[in-house]
């Protein structure tokens, strides 16, 4: 019975944690509500015995992009962003459409797009979420994707060297 | 109760439609990039539920890669906040129009 | 060994104007090279000189097909280029090589320190590839490349000095009303084709051969209306009326181009066309005749126009639309060889006139920067008012004494053209009025017309000719400080094409004698007898059933030596003291006919009033406004619909990220709609 029951708690908190994102204005707390809703995804990759992905979760994101967000936000000082009149005609569609998409999106989890529902067994899935099974994969049958990741990793590292350089722009 | 796929999808797709409009609604360049995480995230929870469910490994790798490109995606991204602030001294995306016609 | 000869003299002028064009184009240090260009340039003419005349040593009397390669080729349509080598495409490839290489030597001369000599010899090399296309082609359409090359050569030639006005004037003139008469040529092969495939000819490639051998399928009406096209189409090249007037403007030009192209070759070509295409010709009675009165016609009133001009180069080339006419007259009355037979010897005599005259042109202008440089220019001393021109006869006057190898050969072919017995004009000239006379002996009495135009044009002919030849050579020197200023003969490269083209203009007749002489001398026409279908040549002609008799034949001979004596004396008689002075008697005694005749009748005038003011005038007032509201209107208006919806789509484009995004959005829920619901 702790299966639904964490699967709920995480999913309420990372629901919460993209909603206090959105709604925030100060965006320190808004990116500090984003850390929360990361971390619960992470704990949620753990309710799928995922473990070595909701490590690399944290690691990653909570460990490294949000640092960077929040570093930043604070190097940039941005304060509070003007409150925008009561309706916008933007507003308005733009709710419109995020509501099409979630129809859309919940119509075809519940289509079910021909899929078996049903989980694996528990032991498979644990075995399959272990870093020796991803390590594996990752560095025979992808070795190649992964140069190329690393290649892409370090153009962007020079790449936001360049732009952030104070000559550049 | 079995908390079955279905409901780790449903989730994501709240999570990404919430990163959606993040990005249609929010005017700072900042909370909008962190929209865009969580939307690569709400996607990031759909593989690896697939792949859990499945006892795939593939989709895990995938998932290892997209961090990844967040990653470079994320540093580039604020570099250029950064360049576009020390121009126009502001993040707010509204008067940013440099593409006007 | 005879496809290897065609194709090397078509070759090698191509060849010719390529290296001298491109160098000349490319490499600025060529253009100063006048020996080399200039030797380039003519040995290109003079070596298919000397291989033609080897072909035709070794020539066997009959036609022979040279094919290089398919030009095009659609469904039964199939045009090669092929060359016919016969007695007929021999005879104009001797006259266009050989006249063509000896005007090529004296132009290293003429145009000495002319600072386009690369282009004039890559342009007159041209021209010979394009002539000897024309004359050589077994087909009407590669005849008609070369035709129409020739008139582009022919524009380029007479523009060749483009930096003044009136010499591209005179060049799109020539241009533009040649290509009336090539647009009835054109007219004149779609309907042969039209006619000769309905009739069932397959495959039928436009080529000579099938002509002749199907000619007879033809319904004499369309025949008739398809010699009259190729008749206008020859009017236009052979500056017949009503399309002669582009030829004394053609002037305008180098005097050697006046020489190869306004007088010698491209100008016959319209007669070639005919002579080519004499077994059809034949079978259209109707329209010969009209050839013929069109040629008397033109022969006469360039005669008369020619007695009144004061322009050496436009006595000459009214002179040579006279003697075009003649020729016409022959081919009106079926006796194409004998056309073909005066188109040699007038290239020979015509040539050196007009190479005599830019030998007196090349002096003068060395006598007006003489003059300018010790000041007697410009004078007020000059026999009419203006300014000072070196092809102005009135300014000329007693040069044979400076000048004597360029008098001596003027003087033989002046003699030769007025018809004097014994040079070539006279043999030529009367076998042309002899033709004429014998068609009318045979019953068609409108030859006799015709006999009567010719032989009044031939007085006229040695008049005007004899006049020219005094006012220049005989006389007092008439132009400013003659006392200290003289002229010189001009250097061998010119005086040596004068005196060969002198001693062909005096000997080229005897290949055509007159049967009466012919028979007296127990020979025979040569020409006749090359060119004649009835020898198995390539040139049919008119049989006549009733032969003239010996005694009127001989008193033709007579009457037609006797007018050429009697002209050369009377001009000689008046013009030797003081020649101008004749003219102003010859204007005070006609009267307005003088004026008539010094204006050329006033075709020009006409032209205008008639053709080119009204399309001028109407394009202004009906067409510019159609040109301005409607065109234009049309034009502007979908500019203006196009401006005033990308101002309205482009209040789209905000330059604001997230109305992107929103559009994106909207974007994916359709197309995710569709893959859901479709």
């Amino acid at each position: 019975m702790l299966g639904p029951i964490l699967f709920f708690v995480f999913a309420v908190l990372a629901l919460v944690g993209a909603l206090g994102m959105l709604i925030a204005r100060n965006p320190v707390v808004s990116a500090l509500w984003m850390v929360l809703n990361l971390f619960s995804i992470a704990c949620l990759y753990l309710t799928l015995n995922a473990q070595f992905i909701a490590l690399i979760q944290i690691l990653v994101y909570a460990g490294a992009i949000m640092v960077l967000f929040l570093f930043v936000i604070m190097l940039l000082n941005l304060g509070e962003v003007p409150r925008l009149p009561a309706f916008d005609w933007r507003k308005g569609i733009a709710f419109l459409l995020g509501v099409g998409v979630l129809a859309q999106l919940l119509y075809v989890v519940a289509l079910g797009l021909g899929v078996a529902p049903e989980m694996a067994a528990a032991t498979e899935a644990e075995a399959n979420g272990t870093a020796a099974a991803v390590g594996l994969v990752l560095f025979t049958e992808y070795a190649f994707a992964l140069q190329i990741i690393a290649v892409l990793l370090l153009a962007a590292t020079i790449g936001a060297v360049l732009l952030a350089k104070k000559r550049f722009v | 109760m079995e908390i079955t796929l279905n409901w780790y999808l449903s989730l994501s797709a709240v999570l990404f439609v919430i990163g959606v409009l993040g990005v249609l609604l929010r005017r700072n360049a900042i909370i909008i990039f962190l929209s865009i995480e969580l939307m690569l995230n709400a996607v990031n929870l759909t593989l690896v539920a697939f792949s859990q469910a499945f006892a795939d490994v593939d989709g895990l790798v995938l998932v290892f890669f997209v961090m990844s490109v967040a990653a470079a995606e994320a540093a580039v991204g604020l570099a250029i906040v950064i360049a576009l602030f020390r121009n126009k001294t502001t993040v707010n995306v509204n008067e940013i129009n440099l593409f006007r016609g | 060994m005879e496809a290897t000869s065609v194709r090397l003299i078509l070759l090698l002028p191509l060849l010719g104007a390529a290296i001298n064009g491109m160098m000349g184009l490319f490499a600025p240090a060529y253009r100063k090279q006048e020996t080399i260009i200039g030797a380039i340039g003519t040995l290109a003419v003079a070596v298919p000189f000397v291989l033609t005349v080897l072909l035709f040593l070794g020539h066997d009397h009959g036609a022979h097909i040279v094919s290089t390669y398919t030009w095009m080729a659609a469904g039964d349509l199939s045009i090669s280029f092929d060359y016919r080598v016969d007695a007929l495409s021999l005879i104009m490839t001797l006259i266009v090589t050989g006249i063509g290489a000896l005007i090529h030597l004296y132009s290293m001369g003429y145009m000495h320190g002319d600072g386009g000599y690369w282009r004039f010899f890559a342009y007159l090399n041209l021209f010979i590839f394009a002539m000897l296309n024309l004359v050589l082609a077994e087909n009407l359409l590669v005849l008609f490349l070369g035709w129409e090359g020739v008139g582009l050569c022919s524009y380029l030639l007479i523009g060749y000095w483009y930096t003044d006005l009136k010499n591209s004037a005179a060049a799109n003139k020539a241009f533009i009303v040649n290509r009336i008469g090539d647009f009835a040529f054109l007219l004149a092969m779609f309907l042969l084709y039209q006619a000769m495939t309905t009739a069932g000819v397959a495959p039928f490639g436009l080529d000579f051969t099938t002509i002749f051998e199907n000619a007879d399928v033809l319904a004499s009406g369309t025949v008739a209306l398809i010699v009259l096209l190729l008749f206008i189409g020859a009017t236009g090249k052979s500056a017949q009326i009503p399309l002669f007037v582009w030829l004394p403007d053609a002037m305008a030009g180098p005097t050697p181009v006046s020489a190869l192209i306004h007088a010698a070759t491209m100008v016959t070509s319209g007669l070639y066309l005919l002579a080519r295409l004499s077994p059809v010709v034949l079978e259209a009675p109707g329209v010969m005749m009209l050839i013929a009165f069109v040629g008397a016609i033109t022969a006469i009133m360039a005669a008369t126009i020619a007695i009144t001009q004061n322009d050496i180069k436009k006595v000459l080339a009214y002179s040579t639309v006279s003697q075009l006419g003649y020729m016409f007259v022959a081919a009106g009355v079926g006796a194409f060889f004998v056309a073909i037979f005066h188109v040699l010897t007038h290239a020979f005599f015509k040539a050196c006139l007009f190479l005599g005259s830019g030998s007196v042109i090349h002096a003068m202008h060395h006598v007006e920067h003489d003059l300018e440089h010790k000041g007697v220019l410009p004078s007020s001393d000059l026999p009419y008012d203006g300014h000072f021109d070196a092809q102005d006869m009135r300014t000329m006057g007693g040069l044979k004494n400076h000048m004597p190898i360029t008098r001596w050969t003027f003087l033989i072919s002046t003699l030769a053209i007025a018809g004097i017995p014994f040079l070539a004009g006279f043999f030529s000239k009367d076998e042309i009025l002899f033709k004429a006379f014998e068609l009318g002996y045979n019953g068609a009495t409108w030859a006799f017309v015709v006999w009567g135009i010719g032989i009044v044009t031939a007085i006229l002919t040695a008049i005007y000719m004899m006049r020219c030849y005094m006012l220049t050579f005989e006389g007092r020197e008439r132009w400013p400080g003659a006392m200290d200023t003289k002229p010189h003969e001009s250097p061998w490269t010119m005086t040596v094409p004068l005196v060969v083209l002198a001693i062909g203009a005096a000997l080229t007749g005897y290949i055509g004698l007159p049967p009466l002489i012919a028979e007296v001398l127990g020979t025979e026409s040569w020409i006749h007898h090359y060119l004649g279908a009835e020898y198995g040549g390539p040139v049919a002609e008119f049989k006549a059933e009733h032969h003239v008799p010996h005694l009127t034949e001989g008193i033709l001979l007579g009457v037609g030596a006797l007018i050429a004596v009697v002209g050369v004396w009377l001009a000689w008689a008046n013009y030797r003291k003081s020649g101008l002075e004749t003219d102003n008697t010859i204007r005070r005694r006609l009267g307005a006919v003088y004026t008539l005749f010094a204006n050329k009748y006033f075709v020009d005038e006409a032209y205008d009033a008639t053709v080119v003011k009204p399309i001028t005038e109407g394009s202004r007032k009906g067409l510019a406004p159609f040109d301005q509201n409607v065109v234009d209107g049309t034009v502007n208006g979908l500019a203006k619909s196009v401006s005033g919806l990308s101002g309205w789509w482009r209040g789209m484009q905000t330059g604001i990220v997230q109305n992107y995004a929103l559009a994106l959005v909207l974007g994916v829920v359709v197309v995710v709609a569709l893959m859901i619901f479709v």
